[in-house]
């Protein structure tokens, strides 16, 4: 554990938003020996990534995310844990939303801290892919056609496989 | 044995609960599958072979080759899609 660590929880599961400034702050912890805070917000679209052509896809209503409890915030703290292995890090945040979500809505966030910047970037975008491809979350989409469950996607897997993981191989 | 089976997600909804108890005598998870899919109409669906489909033993993701475990939490959802 570095000296950056504190006693907040370093996942989150939560139903409510959250703000970036208070996150950055907690992760700093007035820890002098930070010079990088890189951090990573997904929201909701309004449309389907998969259209060709912007207004071709129909509009999400809301978006609604379950998970496993228990086993979702697991598997992030052994993400955050390989993570803090592989990178020069201080210590990271992830706040995942979960339940009813609206359009440009926060879903994610994941935060790290590091004395140079590029174990940081390094380390969040790390972060970002091994969540999308192992972290039990699953997203179901609202449109005025009715309720769909999405589809993972193959780049997410091929994402992961950058960092030498294979997602089906877990 | 007896097990704890969760379903989550599109498999949650396809089988028609979240949750149930089982008594087997599977060896792995594969052959568990197998007895579930025999189970009934909802199971064979939501189980069937060739549909995309994640486990989970005792809440780690894992292989369908691993060993059951008495007293096991097993679970069977679709790929993730969270982030």
């Amino acid at each position: 554990m570095s000296a950056a660590s504190s006693a907040a929880a370093r996942v989150r599961i939560q139903i409510q938003d959250f703000d970036l400034s208070a996150e950055v702050a907690a992760l700093r912890g007035g820890h002098a020996g930070i010079g990088a805070v890189c951090s990573f917000i997904g929201t909701v679209r309004d449309r389907h990534a998969a259209g060709p052509e912007v207004g071709a896809a129909e509009p999400i209503l809301a978006m609604e995310l379950e998970h496993y409890p228990g086993m979702t915030e697991k598997a992030i703290e052994a993400m955050i844990d390989q993570a803090q292995q592989r990178f020069d890090i201080f210590d990271a945040r992830v706040i995942h939303r979960v339940g009813l979500l609206q359009a440009m809505d926060q879903i994610v966030l994941v935060a790290v801290a590091s004395k140079h910047r590029h174990e940081s970037f390094a380390a969040c975008e790390f972060l970002m892919d091994y969540l999308k491809t192992q972290a039990p979350f699953w997203k179901k989409e609202q449109t005025a056609q009715g309720a769909c469950w999405v589809d993972a996607r193959v780049a997410d897997d091929a994402a992961l496989a950058r960092w030498g993981i294979s997602a089906s191989n877990l | 044995m007896k097990v704890e089976i969760r379903y989550f997600a599109s498999i949650r909804e396809a089988v028609g609960v979240a949750a149930e108890s089982v008594e087997t005598t599977a060896d792995t998870l594969a052959a568990l599958r197998d007895e579930l899919i025999a189970l009934d109409a909802p199971h064979a669906q939501a189980l069937a072979r060739g549909r995309a489909l994640r486990m989970a033993l005792n809440q780690v993701m894992c292989r369908e080759s691993v060993s059951l475990l008495d007293g096991a939490e097993v679970a069977f959802f679709p790929p993730v899609t969270g982030g």
